[in-house]
């Protein structure tokens, strides 16, 4: 059989990858400034090869790749269909737009962890894209392993209260990590088999098996601490608040995207559609991400910290992405129907909270600002970068034509076709709630004044003191792209790519009546 | 090593036991070899690289407790082990990647068979995954030297601060 040049990248994303890891560990010897540089062009090369990869899956179909010639069962498959493509050019998005903006941060704030800063960075690159694009269970399981594993270890850098952060979410995170491996044993032990397409081939006849419900649980618990689904999100204000700031926009923007990712393929491509409809589990999953969404959001209007309190937010925004994905199996139009809505809120909430995590990166980095009091008359310093907090937080609160506007405009459109009329309520009570928590700052930002300014009003306006290019070019570019995607998501130019992903699970329109 | 006069008070304190260095030193040589045997021996039966390259680290171990952190450091240096764990990745990944360039992209990564090596198909699936052993053997070596020098050395600083008080 032969390959086209493209059916090859699924593995060299992950290969390429894993290779300048270590390359950058010996280069960083030589030389610590080619440390920046390779990393950079490495997640260059597999943007580029990633966008090859949606492209020929639009076109021609899903790719199936077996290492080494094995064929699967046996083998490792690599399955790359619509869902792995859409969420590994977004991962690999975001890991540039960071890396980009990590060159002069991080030689400000960790200048003698440069090198093994950037070896861990492309790990975690590696482990990310190694989840998205496996179609074997136990080979996700390692990936899920290695990029946990490097964001213990980027999370703890910054060393002192970062420890403890880290500590927290390495129990959590491998207890999570355990109950996933239990729920892959299970599987296991019933079936033989480890391949996702072979596992749902050979599953539907044992739905009824304890075994199988329990594998499911496990799955459903173990996954849910990795996405920070409330009530497990414990770890995640800590680790998201003392990490490096393009860390936590590493963290906030992708890394629990991954997790519901490889959530979402369990549910969808080892168990079926048929199996969730046997279980209220979604219905349940649902009030939980419910009641997330409103929690997450009140905590956050408690924080002063302005990095805890973008923690916070992501635990309710990671509701909204549960919630949609709770009501997929109920939802039949052809545009807010199935998968649509919760993978379109993956895309936004990556460009949205990573914009912001970089903006507050910014103001630290700057002078060493945390905390939302001390933003006064940031507006006049700042102007490029208030201007792009302001563009991501009126897209959080959901102000047309941003993209979180259209992200809850799809969800209560959902809501409503499932007849669950009390989710409406919560996602209009959570933007008002993200109204109150963003509008603090932004006033903060733009309406006090110093109060050196303010003994004197004939004082000339404070100086521009903006961040370097290097690290403003990626926070504008995340901030227009919330208002570009918005658009582009009401003309409904992408919606094709999600609607592949529900035919392929036979999800929305495609639902079997 | 004897217990000479000339001897430093350090080593005098790191004890010298002649039994313990005596028979470490006989045996590091036969571990390594067993270690060898274990890699080489992963792909045709039980064995294989990881297992292999913890024996062989175990053998690193072993110098440490008998001859003390410094003199086995000065053996393996840190910058020889960062070195070694990168190239262990290096065979594993060009290997693999081997595969595809011979084949000109006809064949999938770590396919041995395609592998431009003048023996048979088959034997070139054997050697081929030798040759992956040996890129993990050397990496899983490397690692657990690397993690019990560097709690060995922490613990070396922190009686040396101990000390000073």
């Amino acid at each position: 059989m032969i390959l086209s040049v493209v059916e090859q990248f699924p593995v060299l994303v992950v290969v390429i990858s894993l290779l300048s890891a270590f390359t950058i560990l010996i280069a960083g010897w030589l030389n610590k400034k080619s440390c920046w540089f390779l990393s950079f062009s490495t997640i260059l090369v597999q943007l580029v090869m990633s966008v090859f990869i949606l492209n020929h899956v639009l076109t021609i179909g899903t790719i199936h790749y077996w290492l080494g010639g094995w064929a699967p069962p046996w083998g490792i498959e690599y399955v790359v269909d619509a869902l792995n493509a859409y969420v590994l050019v977004i991962l690999l998005s975001l890991a540039l737009i960071c890396v980009t903006y990590s060159k002069r941060s991080i030689a400000h704030e960790l200048p003698h962890k440069i090198v093994p800063f950037y070896t861990v960075y492309q790990l975690l690159v590696t482990g990310l894209c190694g989840v998205v694009v496996t179609g074997d269970i136990f080979n996700m399981y390692v990936f899920v392993e290695i990029f946990s594993l490097s964001a213990y270890a980027l999370i703890a850098s910054r060393g002192k209260i970062a420890l403890k952060a880290s500590f927290t979410y390495l129990v959590l995170g491998s207890i999570g990590a355990c109950f996933f491996l239990l729920g892959i044993g299970f599987l296991y032990s019933v079936t033989g088999t480890l391949n996702m397409h072979d596992l749902s081939v050979l599953l539907p006849p044992l739905y009824g098996n304890k075994v199988v419900l329990a594998a499911f649980g496990f799955f459903t618990v173990g996954l849910s601490i990795k996405m920070a689904l409330f009530p497990l999100h414990t770890w995640l204000p800590d680790a998201h608040s003392f990490a490096p700031s393009e860390i936590s926009a590493m963290l906030s923007g992708i890394i629990i995207e991954v997790s519901t990712y490889a959530f979402i393929r369990v549910c969808f491509s080892v168990y079926t559609v048929n199996f969730i409809k046997l279980l209220p589990i979604f219905d349940f999953l649902c009030w939980i991400a419910a009641l997330g969404i409103i929690i997450g959001s009140v905590l956050a209007i408690a924080q002063y910290n302005l990095k805890r309190m973008l923690a916070y937010s992501s635990v309710s925004q990671m509701g909204y992405i549960m919630l949609a994905v709770g009501l997929s199996t109920s939802t039949h139009h052809a545009l807010w129907g199935g998968l649509t809505p919760a993978l379109m809120h993956i895309l936004n909430h990556a460009l949205m909270k990573g914009c912001l995590f970089l903006v507050a990166g910014a103001f630290i980095y700057k002078a060493e600002l945390w905390n939302i009091t001390d933003f006064k008359g940031l507006g006049r310093k700042m102007p490029y970068t208030c201007a792009a907090f302001t563009l991501a937080a009126i897209s959080m609160i959901g102000v047309p034509p941003s993209v979180g506007f259209v992200s809850k405009l799809y969800i209560i459109l959902a809501s409503l076709e499932a007849g669950k009329f009390i989710f409406v309520a919560v996602m209009l009570l959570s933007t008002l709630l993200n109204l109150v928590y963003f509008w603090r700052v932004i006033e903060m930002m733009y309406m006090r004044r110093e109060e050196r300014e303010k003994e004197s009003h004939s004082h000339p306006p404070a100086n521009k003191n903006e961040i370097p290019l290097s690290m403003l070019i990626p926070v504008l570019t995340l901030a227009s792209l919330c208002i570009i995607f918005g658009i582009l998501w009401l003309t409904e130019i992408p919606i094709p790519i999600l609607d592949q992903v529900n035919a392929l699970f036979g999800l929305g329109r495609y639902a079997a009546p | 090593m004897n217990t000479g006069k000339s001897e430093t008070e350090e080593g005098k304190k790191r004890s010298g036991d002649v039994i313990v260095e005596t028979v470490s030193r006989l045996m590091v040589p036969f571990i390594q070899l067993f270690a060898l045997y274990v890699i080489m021996h992963g792909s045709s039966g039980p064995g294989g690289g990881f297992q292999g390259g913890v024996i062989f680290g175990a053998s690193f171990v072993l110098l440490v407790i008998a001859f003390g952190i410094v003199n086995a450091g000065n053996r393996f240096p840190e910058a020889v082990n960062t070195a070694l764990f990168s190239t262990g990745v290096y065979i594993y990944a060009g290997v693999g990647l081997l595969c595809i360039i011979c084949s000109l992209g006809a064949a999938q990564y770590l396919n041995y068979g395609f592998l431009s090596l003048p023996v048979h198909f088959e034997e070139r699936r054997a050697l081929g995954m030798d040759f992956i052993e040996i890129g993990v053997g050397i990496t899983v070596m490397a690692v657990i030297a690397e993690i019990f020098f560097n709690l060995a050395w922490k613990k070396e600083e922190d009686e040396k601060e101990g000390g000073k008080e």
